[in-house]
């Protein structure tokens, strides 16, 4: 493929704001909040950490560790969008439509109530596994009929499946009182108040499947054309969408665990991010790693600082910004793509 | 036997045609509500035994017994047949104006705005104005919400894919507004408002039998008139107008019918799921397709529906009281996924 030369020097232009845009949230990420914290105190937090002080503690134990997880799943959640929709051709697909948070918080749940399983690493794979099972129902289910994989027929399943395992989820909530509480702002979706410990166990997930994505694009460029023609250029069309398929769930499943249902973010960042590279995958999936750091740390920053001194469950904030995102998409008209 | 029978008065003014098939079957469904109605209050923790229900009834009731019955076991009973017909017939009709058979309240976002304003209500207004007020304020919601809802999907008049797509987008907006409420309001309890959320029948009261018997017997028979107009829009709107049916000012009402009744239906128990979704299905399977028969049969079957999921929710892990929501969504869930696989083709 020969592009022109001032074509790429514009996406790399984009690629730098877009690090610059990355470094502000993060930056805010750190600074805003109940206490907030000047630039120079959080910038001597790091260069000589002073025990006593409560800003440096704050920012070290609380602050960081938020704005480090908010980078790490919001770049997962962005890519795993911009793999379903390229593996379904479908402007809709995405982690949460797909059923795949609930599937995975099912599993999870399951594993809490049933087994008494703790252990972080275990919850992991249970994520991964109802993350597998629930994006496999909806693909097998929406590629069913006469006229293949169409944008309502996942739609329409996913919410479905969502409400299923949703609904099995609440019964075994009521069923176990014990730590609802708990689970239920973990079931809205939030940040907040984990540890980097819990990141850890999937961080070799997360860290290996974004590797394999980022040097997937020209496969992914490829297959978007159509199988007909990437098998006459010589692809292993099963080999790649299946690849596709586990990155969606090491990439999805991972981000469930730790933050557990935040929805939209793979819908909307894909969008942004082929609005500025086009359908050029090599570019799309960096841009939308980055704009979903962006997106998911400025959401919790406004979570945050919104209601002072609670806070809003971050889920719910990625779904009033998202849900008028997806209404706009349905409006617009979803057979194009 | 004959097949059909005609009532026509002597002007000819009045004329309607009732088939003896549909007849028995809608006979047998007011039979099993009757039949309910004896054994919802009966069965329990304690055991009463029908007689004594009957007599409680009819008001010769003894001790407590009596109690268990008048003010625990009737109420709930009648609030769940109830509802389940008013969830039934305002699932059938958004099916028959949307023209597809996956519509239903909870699916396009109606319950979804309906839950938004009566958490809103129970958060802000509930210390201030009285919690009879709180019906008005949840269907006040559904109005709006499915006004918006129809409005978003305007573009050179609505499709139902549309709909029901945008109808999901604001559904997922809805819960995100009413989690928010709940996450930030400290006068409902996150646990209490996750069981009301998900449905439960558990605090039926006398007040909650009165509301919703007075919507359901405005509206149902309002319904049952603008069935004809439902039967013709089947065909088309071109062919609806060309025998002389106001199309939308018809769709427009019998919309407003739908959404009422699904509004009461959430200020009464909560965001019940699926309900109106398959009772419909289930009763054009029963009676046929015609829409009057069809009406009075969902109305029948929504009730229950619910009435035996919340039997069951409430006996089977006793004394846990597990929201009939929970039930209703385990079943409706794959019905719905089934459906789709039925009509896999049309979309």
């Amino acid at each position: 493929m020969t592009q022109s030369f001032s074509k790429i020097k514009r996406k790399f232009m984009v690629l730098i704001l877009l690090f610059a845009l990355f470094g502000l949230a993060f930056i805010a990420s750190i600074v805003f909040g109940q206490t907030p914290v000047s630039f120079q105190e959080a910038l001597s937090s790091f260069t000589n950490y002073n025990e006593e002080s409560t800003e440096h503690i704050i920012i070290q134990t609380d602050r960081l560790p938020r704005a480090i997880i908010g980078t790490v799943i919001g770049a997962s959640l962005a890519i795993a969008g911009a793999l379903m929709q390229a593996l379904t051709k479908n402007p809709l697909a995405s982690p949460s439509i797909f059923g795949i948070n609930h599937g995975a918080i099912f599993f999870v749940v399951v594993g809490v109530v049933f087994f008494s399983i703790s252990s972080l690493i275990h919850l992991t794979g249970l994520a991964f596994l109802g993350a597998a099972v629930a994006a496999f129902i909806v693909y097998f289910l929406g590629s069913l009929g006469r006229n293949g994989l169409t944008p309502i027929k996942i739609v329409l399943a996913g919410a479905a499946i969502s409400a299923l395992f949703q609904s099995y989820t609440q019964a075994m909530l009521v069923l176990n009182e014990t730590g609802l509480q708990d689970v239920l702002f973990w079931l809205a979706g939030s940040i907040s108040g984990r540890t980097l410990d819990m990141l850890v166990p999937v961080l070799p997930f997360i860290g290996i499947a974004m590797m394999v994505a980022m040097f997937m694009g020209k496969a992914i460029n490829l297959m978007t054309t159509g199988d007909d023609i990437a098998k006459g250029m010589g692809q292993n069309v099963v080999l790649v969408k299946g690849l596709m398929g586990i990155l969606v769930v090491l990439l999805a499943g991972s981000s469930v665990a730790v933050v557990g249902s935040v929805g939209f973010i793979g819908l909307v960042i894909p969008h942004i991010a082929r609005f500025f590279a086009g359908n050029d995958y090599r570019w799309v999936i960096p841009f939308s790693a980055l704009l979903g750091a962006v997106l998911l740390i400025a959401a919790d920053v406004l979570a945050r600082i919104l209601i002072m001194p609670q806070e809003v469950p971050l889920g719910v904030m990625t779904a009033l910004v998202g849900g008028p995102f997806f209404v706009y998409l349905a409006r617009r008209g979803v057979s194009k793509l | 036997m004959k097949k059909s029978v005609t009532f026509r008065n002597k002007k000819n003014t009045v004329s309607f045609q009732l088939e003896t098939k549909t007849m028995l079957m809608l006979g047998l469904l007011v039979f099993f509500v009757l039949l309910a109605c004896i054994t919802g209050p009966s069965l329990g923790n304690k055991l009463i035994s029908p007689l004594e229900v009957v007599k409680t009834i009819v008001g010769q009731g003894t001790g407590g017994n009596e109690f268990i019955v008048m003010q625990s076991r009737l109420p709930r009973t009648l609030v769940s047949l109830l509802v389940g017909a008013a969830l039934g017939i305002s699932g059938l009709i958004l099916q028959g104006i949307v023209r597809n058979p996956l519509a239903a309240p909870d699916i396009i976002g109606v319950t979804g705005g309906a839950s938004v304003f009566a958490v809103a209500f129970l958060t802000y207004l509930a210390g201030s104005v009285s919690i009879g007020w709180m019906p008005a304020a949840a269907i006040t919601g559904a109005l709006i919400v499915s006004v918006f809802i129809y409005t978003m999907a305007w573009k050179n008049g609505v499709t139902p894919i549309r709909l029901v797509l945008i109808g999901i987008g604001i559904s997922a907006i809805m819960s995100a507004l009413t989690t928010f409420m709940i996450v930030v309001s400290s006068a409902v309890t996150a646990s209490q408002a996750y069981l009301w959320l998900t449905g439960s029948i558990y605090g039926a009261s006398w007040e909650d039998v009165y509301t919703m018997s007075v919507l359901v017997l405005i509206l149902t028979p309002l319904a049952l008139i603008f069935s004809r107009s439902l039967n013709s829009q089947q065909l088309g709107d071109e062919v609806a107008l060309g025998v002389g049916v106001r199309v939308q000012k018809d769709r427009f009402i019998l919309l407003g019918i739908s959404v009422v009744l699904a509004g009461a239906a959430v200020a009464a128990v909560g965001a019940i799921g699926f309900v109106g979704l398959i009772a419909p299905h289930i009763a054009r399977t029963l009676v046929g397709r015609t829409f009057g028969s069809l009406a009075a049969a969902s109305a029948l079957t929504g009730g229950l529906l619910l009435f035996m999921a919340d039997l069951t929710a409430r006996t089977i892990f006793y004394p846990i009281d597990i929201p009939a929501g929970v039930f209703t969504a385990g079943v409706g869930a794959p019905f719905f996924l089934y459906l789709l696989f039925k009509n896999r083709n049309q979309f």
